[in-house]
């Protein structure tokens, strides 16, 4: 269980969290969407305790995230970038994670899971983008925590991993776990997840279900109910190029 | 005429008192058990020989031409009551004795042997250990201190000797001797043509050998090591100093050879090796330096002030922290002709000497100069900086000091 | 903490920049001892060395560090563990290692030398204890830099120019003000100016242990008076670990505020 009161985060005049509360008690998968500045990464970095909020609490099952590290044991996050030391190899890797955390870990089952098994012995600078993606899936996923932050879980990867990230994520949320997705694909976002969280300037816009978020756009397409979202003048119904705001104008790449 | 007329009576009383000299013995057994007693009862040329053995005497006064020897090192100990023995008559040779316990006084020089107003005296092959004053040389000329040994142990300068300390006295040769541990190994004042070669000087708390007021001087061949402060000459005119080497003379305000107030003197083929300062120069004028090596000193050379007319050439400089430390703005001196190992210059038309002039003096030892605090940054990177751009573009050393033709290979003498 | 600083440390033990550094001092020493058969002059040499390329390496090496390493921090800051820790075992990893080269590359020439039965020996361990405080003081200063300014180019500038004003230009000024207050005593100012800067304290502390330190006159012996009680080794130790020490603190103090 997530809560979030009043949080208020500026980076010099540029206030990226206005005011946000968000409380985030469903299981399974809530999407956190918006366009770029909007404050996702910021306030995932918030939960994360990455980003030091100005003002406002978050709560983590009952527990203020400033008073100690240790809620981290119970959560997961997949970063954005997939960068690790180049010196070290895979298997070092894991096992230093595996190291720092002190907790029984499923590592050779993700391993086999994602058919990482020939790539244990070579350095990290040797792979892949996509490999190396799936190298910070296994990191991300091994501890079997109850809250999970997945930040651009599917990017660089193959279809085929694809289909077996998506039949992980499903396979977790039938454990309900709690998962924090966010994306810019709508299409992988539509599979997975069941609430939208949608941020605008700082602010939540629109927080409830996927099919809330339908109904109360009146589009069947996720793509253009988030854009009816933004732009709630402006007719969508014919599949075009997303119009552009004049101002302010948040880019669109969800 | 007279003078001639002297000689002859001299040559004539010589030949007689030979050929009647007697010998005397003196042992602890003998007739004459003391050296004392023995020197009471001989007459006029006259040669004592005494044995091995140990003879408790002091103020042995010698007021006769004699000739007196040890044979078998006999040990002549003074029990620190005084003078050991004084000459007061020409022709006295002193040879073979070891001299020891000589005793000590704030007000009374005591030396273990002192030669007062007299000539022809020859002391050799002596040892002198345990001493106040070593051999002290009172207005004598003509004589000798030939191979003695003198081993100090003295540990302040206030209570201690001198080795061997020449006062008004002229026409001496001092060599092959040894002299350590004293406060002043060799002391000259007031004395002229005195010729000083093949000593060792080591050791010594204050000066290996020191000069003042001394004029007409040779010193040659001499090593002088490790010694408080190095060689003085202080106050003198026409020394020739040649073929000696200073060594390991270290320390804070140490030096290998001190050069003060001296004049139209000559410092030729000497080695300066790990001396905090090989010269230091103040107040010199019409000396040449030449072909002499300067090896691994702090500063080379150290030229005070007031130094004019001095000739500087075919010396080699090797390795030192500093060739050439100058206060003052204007040089009167010649630099040209030597050998530095800090030169990188190039010889492009192949005459030997390179095409560019060197500039010795480095502008942190210039700066050091005019604020001595300053050597505090020794060997930081920023003198280092100054030093490099200095010798790019010079701005602040003297403009002509510098070697118009300085060697391209090291100068063999 | 133990564990970053394990992590740090191995990672750059086993990079290619530690082993060029590693063999660079090697290399130095070895040629230094066996080619000029002269310890207190290679002892000199390895002063300037000291006094240069120390903090200069220490400097690039933990701002290079601190940048190259930034997603594997944030990869560490996920995980459940102070902020302070997991900068403090970096820095100690990154420091250590650069240590570790440097004392081995220079030992071991040394050692096969033959100086530890020579009297060289506390020379040598001089000239050790300031190379390692000073890389351990620079890496410390890059630390603060490089978490200061998220701009890589402005840190590394920052970096160089930090590292340039106490190699070179405090020095440039503790002479411009020894000319310009020349009729005043200047023994306790150039005692004070000496002792605030490492590099300059550790360059007087080597060149006190050495013949050399005859040069250095009367305000010499007014250093080694100074340095040779009790209260001027313990003063210069403390100035030593006092500027590891504050920029740690500030260190730990920004990691503990920033946003990553």
């Amino acid at each position: 269980m997530v809560s979030i009161q009043n949080l208020n985060k500026a980076f010099g005049r540029n206030q990226v969290l206005d005011n946000l509360s968000l409380q985030i008690n469903q299981k399974g998968v809530t999407a956190i969407l918006g366009p770029n500045g909007s404050g996702k990464t910021t306030l995932i970095k918030s939960i994360l305790g990455m980003t030091i909020p100005d003002k406002g609490t978050i709560t983590i099952n009952g527990r203020d995230i400033k008073k100690d590290v240790l809620y981290r044991e119970n959560l997961d996050y997949l970063p954005q970038i997939a960068d690790f030391p180049d010196n070290l190899k895979v298997k070092e890797l894991i096992k230093m994670i595996k190291d720092l955390r002190n907790k029984p870990a499923r590592d050779e089952t993700l391993i086999r899971f994602f058919g990482l098994e020939p790539f244990l012995d070579k350095k990290l600078n040797t792979l892949s983008g996509g490999t190396r993606q799936k190298v910070n899936l296994i990191l991300a996923f091994m501890f079997d925590s109850p809250l999970m932050i997945l930040d651009e879980p599917s990017s660089g990867l193959d279809p085929v991993s694809l289909i077996r990230l998506k039949e992980w994520i499903n396979m977790e949320k039938a454990q309900g776990k709690i998962i924090l997705v966010t994306s810019h694909i709508m299409s992988f976002v539509e599979e997975i997840a069941e609430n939208i969280a949608f941020l605008l300037d700082g602010k939540i816009y629109f927080n409830g279900s996927l099919s809330q978020l339908r109904t109360k756009t009146g589009q069947e397409d996720l793509e253009h109910a988030i854009a009816s979202l933004l732009l709630p003048s402006t007719p969508l119904r014919d599949r075009g190029k997303p119009p552009l705001r004049s101002c302010p104008a948040p880019n669109l790449k969800l | 005429m007279i003078k001639l007329f002297s000689h002859i009576t001299m040559v004539f009383f010589l030949m007689t008192s030979v050929l009647s000299a007697q010998k005397t013995e003196v042992c602890k057994t003998c007739e004459i058990s003391t050296i004392a007693r023995a020197v009471e009862k001989a007459k006029p040329f006259d040669t004592i020989e005494v044995r091995a053995g140990t003879y408790k005497e002091y103020n042995i006064g010698i007021t006769k031409p004699l000739t007196i020897t040890g044979e078998g090192n006999p040990v002549i100990d003074g029990e620190h009551k005084g003078e050991i023995i004084t000459i007061r008559s020409d022709n006295v040779t002193l040879a073979g004795f070891t001299l020891v316990n000589v005793g000590t006084s704030y007000t009374t020089d005591y030396a273990a042997i002192r030669v007062v107003k007299s000539k022809d005296f020859n002391i050799r092959n002596n040892t002198l250990e345990r001493l106040f004053f070593g051999i002290y040389l009172e207005k004598a000329r003509q004589g000798k201190v030939l191979n003695n040994t003198i081993k100090g142990d003295a540990v302040n300068e206030y209570n201690s000797g001198n080795g061997i300390q020449l006062w008004y006295s002229n026409n001496v040769e001092v060599s092959g001797n040894t002299v350590q541990n004293v406060r002043d190994g060799i002391y000259l004042e007031f004395s002229d043509n005195i010729e000083i070669r093949n000593n060792k000087s080591i050791d010594n708390l204050r000066y290996g050998l020191h000069f003042m007021f001394s004029n007409h001087d040779t010193y040659t061949e001499n090593l002088f090591e490790n010694n408080g402060a190095g060689v003085a000459v202080m106050f003198s005119k026409f020394i020739k100093m040649r073929d000696n080497t200073f060594r390991k003379n270290w320390g804070p305000s140490s030096y290998g050879l001190l050069l003060k107030e001296i004049t139209d003197s000559e410092l030729t083929r000497n080695t300066f090796e790990s001396n905090t300062q090989g010269v230091r120069a103040e107040g010199v004028s019409r000396m040449t330096f030449t072909e002499n090596d300067f090896a691994n000193n702090g500063y080379a050379v150290k030229i005070q002030g007031a130094c004019y007319s001095n000739t500087f050439s075919r010396n080699n400089f090797l390795y030192n922290t500093f060739d050439l430390s100058y206060s003052g703005r204007i040089n009167e001196n010649n630099f040209d002709h030597n050998y530095w190992s800090d030169y990188y210059g190039y010889d492009l038309n192949r005459d030997g000497t390179g095409d560019v002039p060197y500039r010795p003096v480095k502008l942190f030892s210039h700066m050091t100069n005019r604020i001595p605090e300053a050597i505090v940054l020794l060997r930081s990177t920023f003198t280092g900086l100054l030093d490099f751009s200095e010798k790019v573009t010079p701005v602040f050393t003297p403009p002509g000091l510098m070697d118009n033709a300085p060697e391209m290979k090291k100068i063999i003498w | 903490m133990l564990k970053i600083i394990k992590y740090s440390f191995f990672d750059l033990v086993r990079s290619r920049w530690s082993y060029a550094y590693f063999l660079f001092y090697l290399l130095l020493a070895a040629v230094l001892l066996f080619l000029n058969n002269n310890l207190s002059g290679a002892i000199i040499t390895l002063m300037n060395v000291n006094i240069i390329l120390v903090p200069l390496i220490a400097t690039v090496f933990g701002v290079m560090y601190h940048y190259n390493s930034r997603e594997f921090t944030n990869l560490l800051l996920a995980q459940p563990l102070k902020r302070s820790a997991i900068f403090t075992g970096q820095y100690l990893g990154i420091a250590g290692s650069l240590s570790l080269s440097l004392v081995l590359g220079l030992g071991i020439p040394f050692a096969a030398y033959g100086l530890f039965r020579s009297t060289m020996i506390w020379n040598f361990a001089i000239l050790m204890i300031t190379g390692v405080a000073l890389t351990f003081i620079f890496t410390s200063l890059a630390f603060n830099i490089a978490l200061s300014n998220e701009n890589r180019i402005k840190g590394f500038g920052y970096a160089i120019l930090l590292w340039l004003l106490l190699a070179v230009v405090y020095d440039g000024i503790f002479l411009l003000l020894l000319a310009s207050f020349q009729e005043y005593p200047l023994e306790k100012f150039s005692l004070a100016a000496t002792v605030l800067n490492p590099i300059d304290l550790s360059r007087i502390l080597i060149l006190l242990k050495l013949d050399i330190s005859a040069l250095l006159g009367y305000t010499g012996a007014v250093f080694k008076q100074f340095f040779g009680t009790s209260t001027g080794s313990i003063l210069s130790s403390l100035m030593l670990l006092l500027w590891i020490v504050l920029p740690l603190w500030r260190m730990r103090k920004t990691a503990e505020r920033k946003d990553f």
